[in-house]
């Protein structure tokens, strides 16, 4: 690694190649360290909130085992798939590239389902965002997650129509490798909003 | 640097089982272990740092590039950010509520 790191030669992957591009990947990073402050005050919130049930149901009462988990399967998967997707582009097989990141799309979209159809169930229960602080905190923290796969989705389609018209370029590639940094960003923030909202809301 | 000399993406294959065995090692100690509730907790989160870190190096390539170091020290202090206004904030209203 720190061998190859002066030169820019046509060993180094695509999205690599330009000064541009390396300062958009890197300026990327530093907006994913923004992203962790971000929702490093949202899991404050809920983490100091989320006892004040108030007329309404606790977590324990709330989450199910099964959603949750059918949930992070989904996302833990694209997360895999996307990875997979970045290793195509690497070996210069645009379709294996679009391919792998249909399938991310894709189960990214049945993530979102689950999620929406989660949220849905709450409020069928009267767990509403106004019903108490432990639900508004919820509400804001796992709602701000699902907001941003949404984005990501939309994102990823812009770039596939992008693959299609131009092919793969040092540009299409950069591209690629930001929003794949940027897809499994969203896949370690569910880690802890799995860890540290629905386990933990099941055991206390 | 890169993976671009392999043929068979391995290095994703091991992340992604060791994260599947990661979430549900974590689910089993938290719904099934009979361990107390503060062991748990420790524990869930202790996994969760591992299965983050794998995220980061094993799919995001976190350290290559000449900004390896940058990326990873941004991280490293995005998170110590993170862990300072999250353990802050409970330790804080600890007194109030």
């Amino acid at each position: 690694m720190a061998e190859a790191a002066h030169h820019y030669d046509e060993k180094m992957p695509l999205e690599y190649r330009t000064e541009e591009s390396r300062l958009n990947i890197l300026g990327f990073w530093i907006f994913l360290g923004a992203e962790v402050a971000l929702f490093a005050t949202l899991f404050a919130t809920y983490l100091v909130l989320f006892q004040r049930t108030g007329n309404g149901p606790t977590a324990e009462e709330l989450f199910q085992v099964k959603g949750v988990m059918i949930e992070t399967i989904l996302l833990l998967t694209s997360s895999f798939t996307c990875g997979l997707a970045v290793f195509e582009m690497r070996r210069g097989r645009l379709t294996g590239l679009l391919t792998w990141l249909l399938v991310t799309l894709l189960l990214g979209a049945g993530f979102i389902t689950f999620e929406v159809r989660e949220f849905i169930d709450y409020v069928h229960e009267g767990a509403t965002m106004q019903t108490s602080a432990f639900l508004s905190s919820f509400f804001v923290l796992v709602g701000t997650h699902g907001a941003h796969v949404s984005v990501g989705i939309v994102w990823m389609i812009l770039i596939m129509i992008q693959l299609l018209q131009r092919g793969l370029t040092p540009r299409t590639a950069r591209k690629v490798f930001i929003v794949s940094l940027y897809w499994h960003f969203l896949d370690v923030v569910w880690i802890f909003i799995f860890t540290l909202v629905y386990l933990t809301g099941m055991v206390i | 640097m890169g993976n671009h000399h392999e043929t068979f993406p391995w290095k994703h294959i091991i992340g992604f089982i060791l994260s599947l065995v990661l979430t549900f090692v974590a689910l089993w100690v938290a719904l099934s272990s009979g361990l107390a509730t503060k062991v748990i907790l420790v524990v869930i989160v202790t996994l969760a740092i591992v299965q983050a870190a794998l995220q980061l190096f094993m799919f995001m390539h976190m350290t290559e590039s000449d900004s390896g170091k940058i990326q990873t020290i941004n991280m490293v202090y995005s998170f110590f950010i993170a862990a300072v206004v999250v353990a802050g904030s409970i330790w804080t209203m600890a007194f109030v509520l």
